[in-house]
């Protein structure tokens, strides 16, 4: 089929305004929150299930490849369009479709902003749990693509264990339901099998998601620390006290600095690491883990534990720990971060090893992370416009990845593959194990045109091009 | 299609995929060269490289911007605008007519930057983007009649901003407008014109005009104060800025209002008239240096926002640099000034139903959203009821509403929607053009709601207790 006649029908679809393909427009639909970049063809972007299926429909007979795109703040590359692909992003299908506060879950549209859900269905006394740290931004179809997670996972584990059912559009256009309405499904967990698969099984038009109620106490902790490693030692401390916090994140002094750069979140700008804890529950509870929090944090060499006094202190201080990827903006212009797991005993050995590697290559490391899961970001800040350094990035992630794996921990907690990591996926799997999960997606989609070339190894991935004005300019030299 | 293990080869994975058949190649190779042949970002008044690479393209700014969450067209969004200009200085793209049109679909109301976590200073980064936009003459016919017609020829002259307000309110008063319209001459007037006169703010009754002379402070004199008159609220909203003048002294200020003061130039450098905004702020340096105030207070959000960065605006010139930055830090938005002072709580009872509609100035640029409204909750009675998206933009945008109808009305119509669910009996607001912006969507909406400035609320509380 020739473009133009496709294009033509796309807009036959979706209408005139919602199909881009003018190259100067689609510079900005080439990136996601990442280092990842590359100019579809086209983006459409659908207004209901229907329109999608035609779309799919369309592409499959015209056998093109189709990349899913929610809000572009994805940090594996999963929303990243290959040059000749079609983009179907999904801003437009937004509506939060029904409320059932009986049941205690919420209908919606992929588009939905993860903490317009939050704050929709706060008012009836329910709320949605998994919180990524980009939920300002992110959409809810990103959000089971990627089967993201974030710092309330900890006790309330991640979108995986949030989705109901769906209803997905497959790679011909077929409209199909998986899950179901009630809590359990019999026979094989197919939803189970969608949630996480980066968009290359089919597109999710409808979720069904689980909300819970909201807790009757909240308290928020500040833990400050001399070091990195006496931090380390304290969420074990927590942990060793049988307490399962709501959440508990460590952000290193490196990160302190770039949120404080921006705006006073209330951390201590001498501290070497914080803890950011939150217990949940009834208020008796709440009250009597808080001692216990506390001791395990004074025992472990705390310099100052505070508890945020109202909501307005607790917002400040997560609004530290959420923006704070954002933040590594003030120290470089390019982060490329890990998300790799290891047991959480194993904490402290590997964040020694992010110091080495960090040293060695010479690459500034950063590090904000789930402590409590043991999900590290070890963030490398450089300049991508400096010949050479994303190759050292690379490299360096590489260690840090097989270091992981080393530990009995694996290579993404909550961001997904991608285009990012799939070269390591080898230190993690056998080819067996590839060839299983490979089989999983041909029963999906058969053909593989849904964003095809991420997740396994093939040999290719992207190298940004150096930054031909920074060259001009000799700034490199 | 390759299936199983085996590494799939870029050939084999895009044979017969792409909407180009036969054009396939792997992820991410970047094109060469320029996708046309505009001109590229020159001059000392470029965007400049640390500013365009703070930003790390996360997209938490997304949800809070106004023309995105319109569209929802990332095109229509300040990560959107950004890559566009990151690609002009790439030379990957040079400036064209298309990617002009997104960056003047922008408010530059700056919500974006208030949520910023990478604290990309996007103000600055539009208003130099602009300033290119104009030296290559590639600004919409519309921006440039009106550079033209207002923000060059009048805004600059105190004398003609006059004649102009005078002639704008005999022709609204006399049924002049009535009959024009009626006649259809405004059909014949160059293409966009008619649009623009319907547009056209409603002038107020009484201008306020600075006169030099010193208003004095009532009881023990705390402060002397300069205040800016303005170019076109002393001509809207007259009466705001004497309930200004009035509640400064009420609060102990002596009021001086220099008569060789002009307008804040915000409008010309949102524009990205720099150079013309460069001179438009040294004169008010001088005017206000001259006048020997502890504080230059105003009660326009938008020019509070301009006149607090003078500093910036004029760091590199070695003869104003240090006055300018001494004066940004003088200014202060009339409710920020009087919540710091503090001011004194009116007696009586005003028991009016009002909500408060953030401007953007005020609330993104300034970081202001708490000072107006303890000056509404001194006011015993008064019963604040907060509307949902108080801070979303409500349209006006300075100059937006002539240039950017469409948008501009959307985005009006969602303001009064909100205001309205609240059942207020007022809006209480703190800058021109959102005031005038809300009048006229509440006319539209035949409502019966008032818009008073925060400051005119708290006159009428003073007032009530001199009458009780």
């Amino acid at each position: 089929m020739r473009s133009s006649d496709f294009l033509e029908e796309l807009r036959a679809i979706v209408g005139e305004d919602y199909v881009i393909d003018h190259r100067e427009d689609l510079l900005v639909y080439e990136y996601d929150g990442s280092v990842d970049r590359s100019m579809p063809r086209a983006v459409v972007l659908p207004a209901n299930t229907d329109e999608v299926s035609q779309i799919m429909a369309l592409a499959y007979e015209a056998g093109i490849t189709v990349v899913g795109r929610g809000s572009g703040t994805g940090l594996s590359g999963g929303a990243i369009t290959p040059p000749d692909g079609l983009q179907i992003a999904f801003p437009r299908m937004n509506r939060i479709l029904e409320v059932d506060s009986i049941n205690q879950t919420a209908l919606v549209e992929p588009g939905v902003i993860n903490l317009d859900l939050d704050n929709h269905v706060r008012r009836f006394g329910m709320r949605y749990a998994p919180d990524p740290s980009s939920q300002r931004a992110c959409s809810l179809g990103g959000n089971i693509a990627e089967n993201a997670g974030g710092p309330h996972c900890l006790a309330y584990g991640a979108t995986t264990n949030h989705v109901i059912g769906m209803e997905v559009v497959l790679e011909d256009g077929e409209i199909v339901n998986l899950g179901s309405q009630a809590r359990e499904a019999s026979g094989y967990d197919l939803r189970g099998a969608f949630v996480g698969s980066e968009g290359t099984f089919g597109i999710a038009t409808k979720i069904l998601v689980r909300l819970l109620p909201t807790p009757e106490s909240v308290r928020t902790f500040l833990g400050i620390f001399p070091d990195i490693d006496s931090a380390c030692t304290a969420v074990s401390a927590v942990i060793g006290y049988g307490i399962v916090p709501a959440a508990l994140e460590m952000i290193d002094a490196l990160s302190i600095k770039a949120v404080q750069n921006v705006t006073d979140a209330g951390y201590p700008n001498d501290a070497g690491a914080v803890l950011l804890i939150e217990l949940e529950g009834l208020r008796e509870e709440v009250e009597e883990v808080t001692k216990e929090v506390e001791s395990a944090l004074w025992d472990t060499g705390a310099a100052d534990v505070r508890i945020a006094e109202d909501d307005a202190e607790r917002e400040r201080l997560w609004v530290g720990r959420k923006t704070a990827f954002g933040a590594f903006g003030t120290i470089a212009p390019n982060y490329y971060l890990v998300d790799g797991v290891v047991p959480r005993t194993r904490l402290t050995q590997m964040l020694r090893k992010v110091n080495e590697v960090s040293e060695r290559y010479g690459i500034t490391i950063a590090n904000v992370f789930h402590a409590g899961d043991g999900n590290l970001h070890p963030c490398m800040l450089f300049d991508a416009r400096e010949p050479g350094i994303m190759d050292n990035a690379m490299a360096a992630a590489a260690e840090l990845m097989e270091e992981c794996a080393a530990l009995g921990g694996t290579l993404s907690g909550e961001h997904g593959i991608g285009l990012e990591k799939k070269q390591f996926m080898p230190l993690v799997y056998a080819d067996e194990d590839m060839a299983a999960m490979q089989r999983v997606r041909e029963a999906f989609a058969p053909q593989n045109r849904l964003n095809p070339g991420k997740i396994f190894p093939d040999g290719s991935y992207y190298r940004p091009a150096p930054h031909p004005a920074a060259h001009a300019a000799g700034l490199y030299a | 299609m390759a299936s199983g293990v085996e590494p799939q080869t870029d050939e084999v994975r895009h044979s017969g995929g792409g909407i180009d058949a036969g054009h396939g190649f792997p992820y991410g190779v970047p094109f060469e060269g320029s996708l046309n042949d505009g001109p590229g970002f020159a001059g000392s008044d470029a965007p400049v490289e640390a500013d365009l690479y703070r930003c790390v393209h996360c997209g938490l700014c997304l949800s809070a911007c106004p023309t995105y969450v319109e569209t929802q067209l990332e095109t229509e969004s300040p990560r959107g605008r950004i890559a566009l200009m990151k690609a002009v200085h790439e030379g990957r793209t040079g400036i064209s007519e298309r990617l002009v049109s997104h960056w003047e679909l922008c408010l530059q109301c700056r919500a974006c930057e208030a949520v910023c976590p990478s604290g990309v200073p996007y103000g600055r980064l539009m208003e130099h983007t602009r300033a290119q936009v104009q030296d290559n003459n590639l600004a919409s016919p519309e921006l440039s009649r009106l550079s033209r017609l207002f923000l060059r020829a009048a805004l600059p002259h105190n004398a003609r901003l006059r004649i102009a307000g005078h002639l704008m309110r005999a022709y609204q008063r006399w049924g002049l407008q009535r009959l024009v319209r009626r006649a259809g001459f405004l059909k014949v007037l160059p293409g966009g014109l008619d649009e623009m006169e319907r547009q056209m703010p409603m002038m107020g009754d009484r201008f306020f005009t600075p006169s030099g002379r010193v208003y004095p402070a009532r009881g023990a004199r705390r402060a002397t104060v300069g205040l800016l008159s303005g170019c076109v609220m002393p001509m809207m909203q007259g009466d705001a800025m004497r309930a200004t003048v009035r509640v400064l002294q009420h609060n102990g200020c002596d009021v001086v209002t220099p008569t060789a003061q002009g307008c804040c130039g915000a409008l010309n450098l949102h524009a990205g008239d720099l150079e013309l905004g460069r001179q438009m702020a040294r004169r008010n340096i001088d005017a206000f240096h001259a006048a020997g105030v502890d504080f230059v207070i105003t009660a326009s959000a938008g020019c509070g926002s301009s006149m607090k960065e003078y500093g910036d605006l004029l760091r590199d010139d070695p003869d104003y640099a240090d006055a300018a930055a001494e004066f940004a830090e003088s200014t202060r938005d009339i409710t920020e000034f009087l919540a710091e002072l503090p001011l004194d709580s009116p007696q009586a009872e005003l028991p009016w139903r009002v909500t408060m509609q953030d401007p953007c100035h005020l609330a993104h640029a300034q970081r202001i959203t708490d000072a107006p409204r303890q000056v509404l909750r001194s006011i015993p009675g008064l019963q604040l009821i907060e509307m949902a998206e108080s801070s979303l933009c409500c349209g006006s945008a300075g100059f937006y509403s002539l240039i950017q109808r469409d948008m501009s009305q959307r985005l009006q119509r969602r303001k009064i929607g909100n205001a309205l669910a609240t059942e207020a009996e007022v809006i209480a607001s703190a800058n021109p053009g959102c005031m005038a912006q809300l009048e006229q969507g509440l006319r539209n909406a035949e409502s019966e709601v008032r818009v008073m400035h925060v400051v005119e609320i708290l006159d009428a509380a003073y007032q009530a207790e001199s009458r009780a």
